[in-house]
């Protein structure tokens, strides 16, 4: 009885919906459809008169620049003929806004695109296996011979991020949480630091490191230029995540009889920790590319040294700088694919960084349940 | 009247030599004498006496901007949050002064908890450590059947138990704002408060949850002291032993216009200006 009752009351709410018949709110009227086409053909038809046939110039750049001047112009006047001014200026600002963000995206897919092309001949897994100890600038480019870069550089940024993000997190909740009376002098010197130009940074610490201290060029002189770059990136960034914090929530910490760093790290950094994570990593995509601070401190090398404490080493940008210029065309062939790998490498960290700073505070993780539930707390 | 020092008096020592688990702890009261409350050189508050005896429920009454939610601050020390304020005057817990006295600030805000407007559970905590975060704060270690036990009975207390006892590991910003507000209420009462202040906690929540809250409140001051900062009149008759009515002047300072039992500010005040507000001629 309740079943067949059910499946009517199913069935009457079914035909309902199919029967009501919704308005279309988001369509685009064929009109538009038309005016739009039509004002890009005479647009065509216009510049090509004014372009090929009567002015006295040629060229491909040219002429999208006269088309495109054209169809805002023939576009706008039809619209304004058919819906009115306002209508009409909205369609022109538009256009405008589209262009502007298609002017944005191409640029970034014609190099992206330019490096996979130049690039991916020679990304084979011996890329990463092989350093330049057996294959030289005379063997094919497709035997790889980028290992020594990658593990430079994986290094090298590494114990970068080991030293700035402590400190960058450090001086963070100092500027954000603790507000001292240094707050304003240490903001300015911060700012000042981000400012400073990386191969500034290189020349820094080739004096100060290598020339004064009397060290040689190694990995972990090129990883204390990189934290000179990175500490200032990672502060800020943190700063701006930790001031996203409700006020309320350290309020309510403190009036449980909350210490204030107590506060800060059961409740602020928990609270920001996905925002501070998508900082780090971002700041690590961007420190991963620099090439100016390495090329006077890590030497560059040609065969694997695993070992950042001594020796030269090699980092992916500084072996794109230098290989892009042999005469051997393999070689040639192999920066472009380091190249690629440099980019596929900050892909991937973007990725990461989108995939955690989607999450909002209160997502809890798979390890955080299991510790829930040992707790009884689950 | 000189005005207290706040900055330098041990902002960060804490002693735990309280029994934040122990069952027989009692309902204190709160006394302010001459109290008088400044942001930078302004004064928000002047002259203010009130005697919030222990178990009862005291409504601070008022329009916006008379000083009731700063002088709400002043009692558990939340007031000096603000980098400008100072204040002056004496607030005693049980006899003991909270701002010259020998209770480091952390011992006082544990013992006179607060609920906020809007309820802020923890983010990035579960319902369940939500209720015990007051716990994790203050350093204490605790078994796993104290633990249970906390958590049920201050749930309990707050009335929530039996809508969450299923959903204790979902955060706690998964619940409605009516279950969050409650769920602060537990949060609040698991350091075993002797006083518990709420600023309008009800502001922000529906009928229902509102009702609920009152029922709470009514509930809990058995065991603690409220004092309660709300808008709503009828809520102030409803919940509260006692009124302290506030107001203040144009470009003055506010100060208490009235106290007494709560019957008699409503059915018979003594000031016009009492009987005018409470009737809602003005404000």
């Amino acid at each position: 009885m309740t079943t067949t009752l059910n499946t009517t009351l199913n069935n009457t709410t079914e035909n309902k919906i199919n029967t009501e018949e919704r308005i279309k709110i988001r369509d685009i009227e064929m009109v538009d459809v038309i005016v739009m086409t039509g004002s890009a053909i005479s647009a065509f038809a216009l510049s090509y008169f004014f372009f090929q046939i009567l002015l006295p110039v040629s060229g491909a750049l040219g002429f999208l620049v006269c088309w495109y001047v054209f169809f805002n112009i023939i576009s706008t006047v039809a619209v304004w003929e058919l819906r009115g001014a306002v209508k009409a200026k909205d369609h022109l600002a538009r256009v405008f806004i589209w262009t502007g963000g298609m002017a944005a995206v191409v640029p970034l897919i014609l190099v992206l695109g330019y490096v996979i092309g130049k690039g991916y001949h020679s990304l084979r897994p011996q890329f990463f296996t092989q350093d330049q100890k057996y294959v030289g600038a005379l063997s094919k480019s497709t035997e790889g011979g980028g290992a020594h870069a990658i593990v430079g550089t994986l290094e090298q940024v590494g114990i970068a991020s080991l030293i700035s993000v402590p400190l960058g997190i450090t001086t963070a909740v100092y500027l954000n949480e603790v507000k001292g009376r240094l707050t304003k002098p240490l903001r300015m010197i911060i700012d000042a630091m981000s400012a400073v130009p990386s191969i500034v940074a290189g020349l820094f610490i080739y004096a100060a490191w290598i020339l004064a201290l009397g060290n040689q060029q190694s990995g972990i002189a090129g990883s204390l230029a990189l934290a000179v770059l990175f500490l200032p990136t990672v502060t800020r960034t943190s700063e701006v995540v930790l001031r996203l914090v409700p006020g309320g929530l350290r309020e309510a910490s403190l009036a449980l009889g909350g210490t204030e760093w107590r506060t800060t790290s059961r409740v602020v950094l928990p609270t920001a920790k996905s925002g501070l994570v998508t900082a780090v990593i971002l700041g690590v995509a961007r420190v991963i590319g620099e090439t100016a601070p390495l090329i006077l401190t890590v030497g560059g090398a040609f065969v694997m040294n695993s070992n950042p404490l001594s020796g030269k080493q090699d980092a992916l940008p500084y072996f794109v700088f230098r290989l892009i210029r042999f005469p051997q065309e393999a070689q040639v062939q192999r920066a472009w694919t380091g190249a690629l790998v440099l980019v596929i490498l900050v892909l991937v960290l973007f990725v990461i960084a989108r995939a955690i700073g989607g999450r909002g505070p209160d997502h809890i993780s798979r390890l955080k349940k299991r510790r829930l539930k040992r707790k009884g707390l689950a | 009247m000189t005005s207290i020092d706040i900055t330098s008096s041990d902002r960060t020592t804490m002693s735990s030599d309280i029994s934040l688990l122990d069952p027989g702890h009692k309902a204190a009261g709160l006394t302010a004498t001459n109290v008088a409350c400044w942001f930078g050189t302004k004064k928000v508050l002047e002259g203010v006496n009130l005697d919030m005896a222990p178990g009862q429920v005291t409504a601070l009454i008022g329009p916006s901007g008379c000083g009731k939610s700063t002088f709400l601050r002043t009692l558990n020390r939340m007031h000096e949050l603000v980098p400008s304020a100072t204040l002056a005057g004496e607030i005693l817990i049980d006899g003991v002064d909270i701002y010259r006295g020998a209770i480091p600030v952390t011992d006082v805000r544990r013992r006179i908890g607060m609920v906020f407007q809007k309820p802020n559970p923890f983010p990035a905590m579960t319902v369940a450590e939500n209720v015990l975060a007051g716990l994790k704060l203050s350093g204490l270690k605790t078994t796993r059947s104290e633990r249970d036990d906390l958590i049920e009975s201050c749930l309990s207390k707050a009335g929530l138990w039996n809508e969450v006892k299923n959903r204790l590991g979902d955060p706690g910003r998964a619940l409605s704002g009516g279950q969050q507000q409650r769920l602060c209420i537990a949060r609040s009462l698991a350091v075993s408060p002797q006083v518990l202040l709420m600023d309008e906690p009800c502001s922000a929540l529906d009928p229902t949850s509102t009702r609920r809250i009152e029922q709470t409140i009514s509930e809990i001051s058995e065991i603690v002291t409220v004092v309660i900062v709300t808008h709503n009149m009828q809520q102030a008759q409803r919940v509260s032993n006692r009124c302290a009515f506030f107001l203040a002047a144009e470009n003055e300072p506010g100060r208490i216009i009235e106290e007494g039992p709560t019957k008699d500010i409503f059915s018979n005040p003594r000031d016009p200006r009492t009987n005018d507000y409470v009737n809602g001629r003005f404000g």
